[in-house]
Parts: C-alpha cells; sequence; structure tokens
C-alpha cells in the first residue's frame, strides 16, 4: 500500500533476460507460504458460524495478535519495496513517508480506536450511523467504504503483476494477467474459507516474517559496516556519487509546487490512516475497547520499528547495490529491497525476501476483500434492504457472494491496471478515506450537535472533491509519465497530484456548514446513548463463545 | 446471534436511562478528561510533524547541518518523530490505564447491574421460565 505512493511504477517492461536469482526457487518458497498458510486458514474456519463470527472473528483475537495483524495489513509490499526504493533513489525523502505513516497511528490511537470497538459491530457505516438517520447516513458510508477498498485493492493486483515480473522473470502481458489472477483467486479462497479470522492468521503470519526479514537484513547491513551509521551512510554516498542523498529535498524540493505537494501528500497520509475501513474493521476482531487500544499500541511499535529498518535498508541498497544498478534493473526503484537481498545472501536469501513481498500482497488485498464484503452485505443488504431483519444466515450468504464478485471484479480491474501508475490508485484511496470518512468519524464521535446533513454533505462532499481533483490532476493527464502516457490530452487544471490540502479541509467545512444548516434535530436521546456508551463500553459487543 | 439484526441496540435501551448517566457529575468527570488529554496531545503531536514536513520542505541548509560523522539533523528530526510518538503511545496508555478505566468500568458495572436487575423483573413478572433473554447471545 503505502508507498506505492512513492511513485511505485510497476510496468511491464521485459525483465526476464536479467531477473535475479532462481525464479523456480522463488515460486517454490511462495508455494510453501500458501500450503501453510492454506492449512491455518482451514483449521481456523471451523466455528465460523454467524456474522460475528465471518466478519470479527468472534472478537476473540487478543491485542498482541490484533497488533501484529494490522501491522500485517498495513506494512504492504509496495511499502516494503517502495519505501526501500525510494530511500536508495532519492535519499532522505523516502523517509519523509515513513514517518507520516507511523506518525497518522496517533490520529486512531487517541481519537478514534477505543471509542469505535465501544459503539460499533462490523463496519465503520455502524459508528457513523449511531445517532444519524440510519438509510442515507449508512448508504453514504458503505459507498465511501466500497471506493476506498477498490481503489487500494486495484493498487495491490496491479502492483502484483509488476512484482511478478521482477521477481519470477515473467515479463509477457499474458503471463502476467495469469498470475494476477492466480493471487486473485487464492485471495478468493482465503477469504471464503477462513472469513476475518484465515484472513488474519495471514496477515499475523506475513507481519511475523516481514519484520523479522527486514530485521535480519537490518543486521546484516550494519554488521558489514560495523556497526557504525555513519560510515554507512558515507558508502551510499560514496557508491550514488551524490552526497545529496543525505538531506531532504531531492525529489520534493525541486520546486515550490512540489513543496505544496508533499505538504498535500503529508496530510492525507497523517489524516488517512484512521480513517481506512480496513484497518477500522480490524479494531471489532478484539473482545474489548482495551484489547483494541493494545492493539494499536502494538501495531505503533512494530511499524514504527520496521520504518527505522527500512531506513539502514534504502541506504544499505545505495551503498552496497548502487543506484544506477537499481535503476536499470527490471522493476525500478522496486527492486532495491530484492537486489539487496541478493548482494547479501545470494539466491536463497532473495527468494525468501521475494515471496515475503508476494505473501504481503495477498495479506493486504484479503483484509481489504473481507471489508469491502462487510460493509455490502451488512450496511447495504441487512441493514438497508433487509431494514435490519435479515433471514438467520443470510447475511454471511450475501458476504461470501460478495467475496467472490469483489474478487472477480479485482482480477480484472487489476488485468486492466497492471502497467498503470500505481502511486495514483493509493494517493487517491488515502486521499478519499481523510477526506470522505475522517469528518465524519470525528465529528460523529465528539461533536453533539452533528446532524444527518453534515454527514451526508462531508462525505459525499469530501468523496466527490477528492475524486474530481485527482481527474484533474498531472498524476491522470498532461505528460508523457500519467495515466493517459501522452501529452497530447492534457485536461490537468489542478496543479497538485495529491487533493488532500483542498479536499480534506472542505469536507470538514461541508461537515460543518450542513450541520449548522440542517434544521431537523437527531434525537438527543441517541447521542446521550452513543457519547455513555463510546467512553464506558456498555453494550459493547462481546466475543462470541465457543 | 443467529439472527444478524442490529438487536443489540434494541434490547438495553428502554432500560436505562443514558441521558441522567451523561448528565451525571462521574461521566462528565470521564468525559473531561478523555478530552482534556486526547485533544492537546494530538494537536502539539500533530503540529510537531507538521514542523517537521515544513522544515524537510523549506530549511535544507539547517536540515542538512552535520551533527556527527555524516549524520545529520534531518536523520536526527526524523528518528526523534518516532522516538515521541513511541513516547506519547507509552504515555496514553498508563494515562488511560489510571485516570479513565477505573471511572469507565465503575460506571459500566453500575448500568449492567442495572440491566440484569431490570431484565430480572421483566422476565419474573411475564412469568416466562426459560427464555426471555438477558443478553442478545442467549438469543441463540
Amino acid at each position: 500500500m503505502s508507498a506505492a505512493v512513492l511513485g511505485l511504477r510497476l510496468a511491464a517492461e521485459p525483465a526476464a533476460a536479467n531477473a535475479p536469482g532462481e525464479p523456480w526457487l522463488n515460486i517454490a518458497i511462495f508455494g510453501a507460504f500458501v500450503a501453510i498458510t492454506m492449512i491455518i486458514v482451514f483449521r481456523a474456519s471451523r466455528n465460523n458460524k454467524t456474522a460475528a463470527d465471518y466478519y470479527a472473528a468472534g472478537r476473540s483475537f487478543t491485542g498482541g495478535q490484533n497488533g501484529s495483524a494490522i501491522a500485517g495489513d498495513y506494512l504492504s509490499a509496495a511499502s516494503f519495496l517502495g519505501i526501500v526504493g525510494a530511500i536508495a533513489m532519492t535519499g532522505y525523502d523516502g523517509f519523509l513517508y515513513s514517518i507520516g505513516f507511523l506518525v497518522a497511528w496517533l490520529v486512531a490511537l487517541l481519537l478514534v480506536a477505543e471509542l469505535l470497538r465501544n459503539t460499533g459491530r462490523f463496519t465503520m457505516a455502524d459508528v457513523l450511523s449511531f445517532r444519524l438517520k440510519q438509510k442515507p447516513v449508512r448508504i453514504a458510508a458503505a459507498i465511501t467504504t466500497l471506493v476506498v477498498c477498490f481503489f487500494y485493492l486495484l493498487a495491490q493486483m496491479a502492483g502484483a503483476g509488476g512484482l511478478v515480473s521482477l521477481l519470477l522473470g515473467i515479463s509477457d502481458l499474458l503471463g502476467q494477467s495469469l498470475v494476477i489472477t492466480v493471487v486473485g483467486a487464492l485471495m478468493i479462497l482465503y477469504v471464503l474459507i477462513g472469513g476475518m479470522k484465515g484472513t488474519t492468521w495471514v496477515q499475523i503470519i506475513k507481519a511475523v516474517l516481514l519484520i523479522a526479514g527486514a530485521g535480519v537484513m537490518t543486521v546484516w547491513v550494519l554488521a558489514i559496516n560495523g556497526f557504525d551509521f555513519s560510515a554507512l551512510l558515507d558508502q551510499a554516498v560514496a557508491v550514488a556519487e551524490n552526497p545529496a542523498i543525505l538531506d531532504p529535498g531531492l525529489k520534493y524540493g525541486v520546486s515550490d509546487l512540489s513543496k505544496i505537494d508533499f505538504l498535500s501528500l503529508g496530510l492525507a497520509l497523517v489524516l488517512g490512516t484512521a480513517a481506512l475501513p480496513h484497518v477500522l474493521m480490524r479494531f471489532y476482531t478484539v473482545p474489548t475497547a482495551k484489547e483494541a487500544r493494545k492493539s494499536v499500541v502494538w501495531a505503533i511499535w512494530l511499524i514504527g520499528i520496521f520504518y527505522v529498518f527500512t531506513l539502514v535498508l534504502g541506504y544499505g541498497a545505495a551503498a552496497l547495490v548502487g543506484p544506477s544498478v537499481i535503476a536499470a534493473a527490471p522493476g525500478g526503484p522496486n527492486s532495491a529491497a530484492p537486489l539487496l537481498a541478493f548482494s547479501l545472501g545470494g539466491p536463497l536469501l532473495l527468494g525468501l525476501i521475494s515471496a515475503i513481498a508476494f505473501a504481503t500482497i495477498l495479506a493486504v488485498v484479503a483484509g481489504l476483500t473481507i471489508t469491502a464484503a462487510a460493509s455490502f452485505a451488512h450496511d447495504i443488504y441487512a441493514s438497508v434492504v433487509k431494514k435490519g431483519k435479515p433471514e438467520a444466515g443470510a447475511e454471511v450468504k450475501v458476504a461470501r457472494r460478495t467475496v467472490v464478485i469483489i474478487g472477480i471484479v479485482a482480477i480484472i480491474g487489476g488485468i486492466g491496471a497492471n502497467g498503470q501508475n500505481v502511486a495514483f490508485l493509493v494517493a487517491l484511496a488515502f486521499a478519499v478515506a481523510a477526506s470522505a470518512n475522517l469528518p465524519t468519524i470525528v465529528y460523529s464521535l465528539y461533536w453533539k450537535r452533528f446532524s444527518t446533513k453534515g454527514a451526508l454533505w462531508s462525505m459525499y462532499g469530501g468523496l466527490a472533491s477528492a475524486i474530481v481533483l485527482i481527474v484533474f490532476s498531472p498524476v491522470v493527464s498532461g505528460s508523457e509519465t500519467s495515466m493517459l502516457k501522452t501529452e497530447a490530452i492534457d485536461f490537468a487544471f489542478f496543479p497538485l497530484s495529491n487533493p488532500g490540502i483542498v479536499s480534506i479541509p472542505l469536507a470538514f467545512f461541508l461537515g460543518w456548514l450542513g450541520t449548522v444548516l440542517d434544521r431537523g434535530t437527531e434525537d438527543p436521546a441517541k447521542q446521550s446513548e452513543m457519547e455513555v456508551r463510546s467512553l464506558t463500553g456498555i453494550g459493547a459487543e462481546k466475543a462470541s463463545e465457543h | 446471534m443467529g439472527n444478524d439484526a442490529l438487536s443489540a441496540e434494541e434490547t438495553n435501551r428502554p432500560i436505562v436511562d443514558y441521558r441522567a448517566v451523561q448528565q451525571s457529575e462521574r461521566f462528565q468527570r470521564l468525559r473531561r478528561r478523555q478530552r482534556g488529554f486526547v485533544f492537546p496531545v494530538l494537536a502539539a503531536c500533530l503540529v510537531w510533524y507538521l514542523a517537521y514536513v515544513l522544515l524537510a520542505s523549506y530549511a535544507h541548509d539547517f536540515m542538512s547541518t552535520r551533527v556527527f560523522g555524516s549524520v545529520n539533523v534531518a536523520m536526527l528530526l526524523g528518528l526523534a518523530q518516532v522516538v515521541t510518538t513511541f513516547a506519547v503511545t507509552t504515555w496514553y496508555v498508563s494515562f488511560a490505564n489510571r485516570r479513565l478505566d477505573p471511572i469507565a468500568s465503575e460506571i459500566r458495572e453500575e448500568i449492567e447491574a442495572e440491566i440484569a436487575d431490570a431484565s430480572d423483573v421483566s422476565a419474573s413478572s411475564a412469568a416466562s421460565t426459560s427464555s426471555s433473554a438477558s443478553t442478545p447471545e442467549a438469543t441463540r
């Protein structure tokens, strides 16, 4: 996810000729990962009976387990490959992202996690519609959830295609499409069988492997340099022949506009995380708000430590592999981490790291799919279509069918988006989450007067402004590097590539304006109930017993 | 929950007077404490992050100053962001454990006892022996 923002352009370049390592070894290690996790998913899925089991894993995970799963959900392949690559190529500016992604968790910890766990059951919409008019607010929240998940999903699937060209040496479009289909099919299987429980275990295993793998490489790189970080930096400067890689500004300091663009991106990152539906849904998998708090604490430590590793790995790749070699490799900057693994531990370590990177996509995609399916089945089918009274078991049945449909859509979309600028999709997901969801989440938890009209204006206004501004931004048209890949078509009227700096304040403003102009009043008893429940945990959903 | 309807919200509404709880001195104290911590601390963290981003964008010379060896101010400030994030996390957890959780669970336990009493009464008055669940879980 995250670092797809870094300009992850996984194009379908001819790669087979110079892919490093042994493709069959990479496939074998990845196959072993799939086999082991499949067994665990089967075992975990025995108790998937009710909606609480399927969406929220029976609320039976501990804070530590859930925190690891959150880290597994959050640290995607793009985060690993992308940030290491960005630091190796553009030096310090790559590290700026890591900081934004980490600090963002304070918003989740302090403002959202516990209160959300106390008031909701399965989805973000549960909380947003608690004291407002159920139907319109639920539909709006479900729409923003589906849009964010869809773009995030598309980015991951497209990233999978590019990763393959790099790691397995499959360069033709048909082969890559086949791999995207395999990834999609595996993901459907995990989510269909395992539900939230299976998905969570895949994420936990992946998080452990990813952080351990990055940790081993970090110690290895430091050991080569006598555990002297400064010496590593000196070597990186010498190999890159550019002392500027240690200083900020190499990428984002080039013009006044790029500086504002970075500010806009930083705002979207720091405010987007706490509004990502698949992150929010993870808080329902623990039994109490206190465990939700513990989850975030675990996640913050794991994610923070991981990002410190990436700093060492990024400069390590610059020092041991060299930016010019990385730039020439298939996959470009995204190959920095695998190439570093290759230069440290040969084909075996490369195989391991590649399999971990691949497993990462699978785990993230599974988490997104179950969130989108839950939102459709719970918010739209059960709550709106069936008015909160679906037949027993029908909701989970609908959720399972939705998983298959979302899986197929993701496969088709992933094949279509293969080779597209993945940065555009993920930046859109973060910006949409921060604009469409965050204002309403914060207002409904903390502002007594907040009304239905305010919620609808803020959600639809934030969603529309974020998407419209992206459509008219330089990421879509106007240059060779844009989505349309030509200078001939140019409708880039909005100069920034991230809309956050405009759309987020706008959504907050619309939420306020809609509320002030709303003549209808909300039920004050509901407001009292929500506030009391959010802070004390009265009536919060308990763990289901098995 | 065999039925996935939104039954949990429905079951305990008539029994508990949330309005009264909300206006009670104890709940107001809990609310004040939570907001009194969360708002200023988060605001400070966001300002500190924003300052870091602005420095990285607009104060290149300062950020490029070498502190020891090749390690410069930018790297130390970046790591300082990580450290403050860890520190605030730890601080909040200890604050919540000491200052928020005791009041919250006090209020919760009292009300849950109230709910249990009320549903006992209604159950016996309806003279139903087996069912009339006090929790949605029991409807399975």
